[in-house]
């Protein structure tokens, strides 16, 4: 076996984005799996961030890593009122549905 | 080193099946809970790297908090997943065909990359000999100084972030009876006790 390297952990992290980016397409139709398959695509960064950071021995990929941590804790709270919000209102979630503002 | 190798290809393997999960679970608690499992995993490929803290702190914030929220929320709103569920294999080729793209182009990536030889020398933090100080502490004395201000706005933004999903869902229901303490005690005697005049014998 050889050595685990800084390709492995890119390879992981290339799989998990691309995974993410499945998954929006995937389930169309349901905003929460969309925001789990975002957070899914930001988990790929941060381990991308973390890896160059440890193989170019340099801090800083880790302090980017642990901002991103706190945009997407953000994000994630934001989306998910707004999706509270929107059922509260309309009753539903589909992505179809909210078209409020095409006018 | 062979544990090592071990453990990596353990919470890869179940990293990456966990992500699968996530996108084609039918029930969305089941994918919130794959979601843990990947995030879990995740930190373990940290703790392999040696950044122990950001491991932590994504156990800690992904899995306490976010995790959470969408559990809460999953389960708070009464909505027929089965219906959402519907057109999965509608959307499945064009799925796979922007996923194999993206992949394709990041295995040529990967194929036609190196590091500069020179880039180690150039990092703008280096990082401390593992003997000489903890990866918290290490990270804490670069984030405190040369990056207070980033920290600052991280902060700033989560607070935006709290207000506005406070702002955005908290509600006054009609019909609820709640303590409010100004009206209670303005009460005056003339809004409140009313004195009837009743003839006798007639009742009320």
């Amino acid at each position: 076996m050889m050595d685990i390297g800084l390709s492995h952990y890119l390879t992981v992290a290339a799989i998990l984005f691309t995974l993410g980016i499945f998954g929006i397409f995937l389930n169309r139709k349901n905003v929460i799996i969309i925001l789990m398959s975002v957070e899914l695509i930001l988990l790929a960064v941060n381990i991308n961030l973390v890896a160059f950071s440890v193989y170019l021995g340099d801090l800083v990929g880790q302090v980017f890593a642990l901002l991103v941590l706190a945009i997407a804790a953000a994000e994630a709270a934001i989306g998910l009122a707004v999706i509270v919000v929107y059922f509260r209102n309309r009753g539903s979630i589909a992505v179809e549905d909210i078209n409020l503002m095409k006018g | 080193m062979i544990i090592q190798t071990i453990a990596f290809y353990a919470f890869a393997a179940v990293t990456v099946a966990a992500g699968v999960m996530v996108i084609s679970a039918r029930n969305p608690v089941h994918s919130v809970l794959f979601l843990i499992l990947a995030f879990f995993n995740a930190a373990g490929l940290f703790v392999l790297l040696g950044a122990e803290f950001i491991a932590m702190i994504l156990v800690i914030v992904y899995v306490g908090a976010v995790a959470v929220l969408f559990l809460f929320v999953v389960m708070m709103l009464d909505i027929n997943f089965v219906e959402l569920r519907q057109g999965f294999l509608q959307y499945l080729p064009i799925g796979a065909l922007v996923g194999l793209v993206l992949l394709a182009e990041l295995v040529l990536i990967f194929g036609s990359w190196v590091i500069a030889p020179d880039v180690g020398g150039r990092a703008a933090s280096p990082t401390p000999l593992l003997t000489e100080t903890t990866n918290t502490h290490a990270l804490g004395q670069v984030l405190y100084t040369d990056y207070v201000f980033l920290f600052q706005g991280a902060g700033l933004i989560l607070l935006v972030a709290m207000i506005g999903a406070i702002v955005l869902t908290l509600r006054s229901r009609e019909g609820v009876k709640r303590q409010r303490i100004g009206a209670q005690i303005g009460r005056t005697r003339e809004e409140s006790v009313e004195i009837k005049q009743i003839e006798p014998g007639s009742g009320v």
